[in-house]
């Protein structure tokens, strides 16, 4: 099972799709990895040669961000935004969409499962 | 190059000119400034402004990280203080 950057890539996959197991790695950067080491994006893990796979390890070490280190720096310029005490990082801070979504309903990827309010009016019905 | 890039960053002319007479003459100075647009540029650096909110100029000073950033971010314009009857504390700002 070839692992690169500490993951374990999916052997039954087509090529492009198994990369896409790796954080940073999504189907645009997958293609342009294989074609640069012209590998074949169909050809599937279980079949690529030690060489290619190395090859790709290493493009993928030398080139890219990947996992860790790149989910330390997303969270550093979160940090930042939130130091600075601009908006966004107020935002970031409260746990509420930081791009100008409303709130008063949905939001709900942020701010988490519901929590229902006692003595809160349901909607009317229709 | 896009034009917006082209075009250079947005300083309202007289925040700038205020900016640039307190560099030349080393003094620190609260600026009042109701221009939210302007963006942060490096020679602001150091400097504090009291940026309009609406209602009140809120003091911001300046340090590098907040390069970039236009001078109302620092400003809220909104305050939510938490609903009447919840317990839970919640820190207005």
């Amino acid at each position: 099972m070839p692992r690169i950057s500490g993951i374990d890539l999916q052997t039954k996959k087509r090529g492009e799709i198994a990369l896409t197991a790796i954080f940073g790695i999504g189907r645009a950067r997958a293609i342009e990895i294989l074609t640069k080491l012209e590998i074949d994006p169909n050809e599937r893990p279980e079949n690529w040669t030690d060489d290619q796979t190395r090859s790709i390890r290493k493009l993928i070490e030398d080139e890219y961000q990947v996992e860790g280190q790149l989910r330390t720096e997303v969270q550093l310029n979160i940090k930042r935004l939130m130091d600075i005490g601009c908006y966004r990082g107020l935002r970031h801070r409260r746990g509420l969409p930081v791009r100008g979504q409303r709130t008063q309903t949905n939001a709900r990827t942020r701010k988490g499962k519901k929590k229902t309010v006692a003595g809160k009016k349901m909607a009317p019905k229709k | 190059m896009a034009r917006s890039l082209k075009k250079g960053p947005f300083v309202h002319f007289k925040l700038q000119k205020k900016v640039d007479d307190l560099n030349k003459s080393g003094k620190k100075k609260v600026v009042k400034t109701w221009s939210r647009a302007s963006m942060v540029t490096p020679d602001f650096v150091g400097h504090t402004f009291a940026v309009h909110n609406g209602k009140q100029f809120v003091p911001v000073y300046i340090t590098e990280n907040m390069v970039g950033h236009r001078l109302g971010e620092f400003s809220p314009t909104r305050f939510y203080r938490g609903h009447a009857g919840t317990a839970k504390d919640r820190r207005g700002r």
